[in-house]
């Protein structure tokens, strides 16, 4: 362990320069932060994550999020584990109608002022699962979405793009 | 003659189903097959209606042989498997939540997938209306004055798939864990029904995200296998290699995954550093992190090139030099294997039961692995270990998956030195056209997973099936919790790591 932990120090850092806010975030944004928000957040968002009905592929790419090349928390954006200690709700998949309730009661959970973002093409009008009747559709038609990030799944740095946007707003 | 072989002379042949035979069979065939399963004669790999019959795959344990066995149901009804072979429990459950057929005698009537949300019952049989106000659910209980219930999820405190977990528990111990799933149920069997075959493909690779690669392989030799079409054989070498890719990552991520759930974070962080090289990997070669959409019926949807190789050569390189020095970290720290170690034990017997594949049924004494047995092109032309364990903890399920990413560069480097040049696509010509079925049992990083398809006149999907592994792992969770503390229950999931979406479909 110890040889592990000073090859750590000795070798350069593998994080990675962030990419710029994406545009096309900051001005889906501008319509719903509001400045009083932004005062009282400081630099710094805690997010809650919700798979509302996701393959999985989604968490995959957030989960990367965290690893050394991204490193979310040097932007002060951090994965807590209870909607009451939340700032933003990020929502994953096609809201299927067996969590629809649980997301609902995951954002009344989560103090305001809030945001929620849409990860993934599922989450934007529920992507291939569209139509199905265990498909009650994308996140916005559930509760109010403040930001989407398109793909499926969108990789880490366009999920990085669209949060630094988030925390320009914010912030 | 095998119990297997001797059931197959027992039915009507159904024409056109490929590979493997599919038989029709009546009530007592039924109830015989069902009685040699119990008895340990043959393995089940899964049970599914497409809503005229139920459909029952089962395999012999040694000869890797594949045969289906289809129960007519025109009244609705069928003689319960679970009632006589439990593991087949929950996939019985789903029948009648989704088709409305009965499996008469079945030892549970409550609903699986079906929450009561839908609007709808049976909404691939004969569907009704239903006001979707949500039904209760009653939950397995266990009784006396010092037990209390835990109710955990649907929305768990990580960024994980949703489910719930009940617990019963003695004071730290816990006495019962009851899980309830179908959260993220949408509806994929209905959605497939009727989709063009590359809108299926789709589907079927996002049925789990992290099994991509091996859902559109099964997929593909399904569809390969009810048209009578061969695959190009450089695809072949690729799809291969991809598998292995997403093997590579998937148990990385675990393994790092199991060792921050006993708090141990360095090893997280390195494995997640080799996670990531892998995806970026797979993104130079094949143009997507997790090569979704990547393999489709006929072949593949992207060549390797040169640059491809070289970045998987230096890929290798990097995890045979950094992978060793994990193992023995994970090996020399007590504290962690404190943790691990005797931990959420899974016996033999039950992992033998319930057919349970990937690394949960070779941690506890299963040498099963859909790439040796029934076996498929290329690995049954390449040299590589089964890893097998006896002790069933979640010790044991490290080290396989450990000795699994061994294997996986081993094979790996003879992919690189045997692909063949050609194209990468054989286009299903006219003459393929027409009705057909197929089945295939593809090895993921979870275990095997079984996709059968029947094919339109006109080519389209006329239903397909996809059998995650975990239908027949989660079930084998609850039992192996029991009598550890509830905080010891992530740790023991995380080495199980059962998918939800896959099982919810
Ligand atoms: S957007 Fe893609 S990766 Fe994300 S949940 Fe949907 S299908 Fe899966």
């Amino acid at each position: 362990m110890r040889n592990l932990l000073l090859q750590g120090l000795l070798q350069s850092a593998l994080t990675e320069t962030p990419p710029a806010a994406d545009d096309a975030a900051l001005a889906e944004l501008a319509k719903s932060v509001d400045r009083a928000a932004r005062r009282r957040l400081g630099r710094s968002l805690s997010i809650r994550e919700v798979d509302a009905g996701s393959c999985n592929g989604c968490e995959l790419e957030i989960h990367a999020l965290g690893n050394a090349f991204y490193d979310l928390e040097r932007f002060g954006l951090r994965f807590v584990a209870s909607p009451r200690h939340a700032d933003v709700l990020m929502v994953t998949g096609p809201v299927t109608k067996n969590m629809r309730q649980a997301l609902e009661r995951t954002y009344a959970a989560t103090p305001d002022p809030k945001w929620v973002v849409a990860v993934g093409d599922c989450a934007f009008d529920g992507g291939l699962f569209a139509g199905s009747y265990a498909v009650a559709g994308g996140v916005s038609a559930i509760v109010p979405v403040d930001l989407h990030i398109r793909g499926c799944p969108p990789n880490p740095t366009a999920l990085l793009k669209g949060l630094l946007a988030l925390l320009e707003k914010t912030a | 003659m095998t119990f297997v072989a001797a059931l197959e002379d027992k039915g009507r042949h159904v024409a056109g189903h490929r590979p493997w035979p599919r038989i029709v069979v009546d009530t007592d065939t039924w109830r015989q097959a069902v009685l040699g399963i119990a008895a340990g004669q043959a393995t089940l790999l899964g049970l599914w209606s497409d809503g005229e019959a139920v459909h029952l795959c089962l395999s012999g344990e040694t000869s890797g042989k594949l045969l289906v066995i289809s129960l007519p149901c025109p009244d609705k009804r069928f003689p319960s498997v679970a009632q006589t072979h439990p593991p087949a429990l929950r996939l019985e459950r789903t029948i009648r939540d989704l088709y409305g057929i009965e499996p008469e005698g079945c030892p549970d009537a409550r609903r699986w997938l079906d929450h009561g949300r839908w609007g709808l019952r049976h909404p691939l049989g004969a569907a009704e209306a239903a006001e979707p106000a949500g039904d209760t659910y009653a939950f397995h209980t266990a009784e006396g004055p010092p037990l209390h219930q835990i109710p955990v999820g649907p929305v768990h405190a990580g960024i994980i798939e949703p489910g719930h977990f009940r617990f019963h528990a003695n004071g730290e111990t816990v006495v019962r864990l009851e899980e309830r799933l179908g959260y993220v149920h949408k509806g994929i069997d209905h959605l497939m029904a009727g989709a063009p075959r590359d809108r299926a493909a789709k589907l079927a690779g996002r049925t789990s995200g992290d099994s991509t690669v091996a859902y559109a392989l099964g997929f593909a030799q399904a569809v390969e296998a009810a048209l009578d079409l061969a695959p190009s054989a450089r695809a072949v070498w690729l799809r291969a290699l991809m598998a292995e890719l997403e093997r590579l990552a998937n148990h990385f991520g675990d393994i790092g995954a199991i060792c921050n759930d006993a708090s141990f974070s360095l090893m997280h962080a390195h494995c997640s550093i080799l996670r990531e090289h892998v995806l970026r990997v797979s993104e130079t070669c094949f143009g997507h992190r997790l090569m979704m959409d990547r393999i489709v019926p006929g072949g593949v949807a992207t060549d390797l090139s040169k640059d491809g190789i070289a970045a998987i050569r230096t890929l290798i390189r990097t995890a045979r030099r950094r992978f060793p020095r994990l193992v023995e970290l994970y090996d020399n720290t007590a504290s962690l294997q404190n943790r691990t170690v005797t931990t959420g034990i899974l016996k033999p017997d039950l992992a033998r039961q319930y057919g349970a594949g990937g690394v949960i049924g070779r941690a506890s004494g299963r040498s099963w692995d859909a790439r040796k047995l029934p076996g498929y092109a290329p690995y049954t032309s390449m040299v590589f270990d089964i890893p097998r364990r006896d002790q069933g903890d979640v010790d044991a399920r490290v080290w396989i998956r450990i000795e699994e990413v061994r294997q996986s560069l081993t094979l790996i480097d003879q992919i690189l030195d045997r692909t063949p040049e050609g194209s990468i696509l054989t286009e299903a010509g006219a003459a393929s056209r027409g009705k057909g079925e197929g089945l295939a049992l593809v090895e993921g990083f979870r275990g095997d997973i079984l996709v059968w398809v029947r094919l339109n006149a006109n080519g389209t999907i006329a239903r397909c099936h996809l059998r995650d592994p975990s239908w027949l792992q989660w079930p084998l969770l609850e039992a192996a919790i029991e009598g550890n503390i509830v905080a010891d229950f992530p740790i023991c999931n995380k080495s199980f790591n059962c998918s939800y979406s896959g099982h919810d479909l």
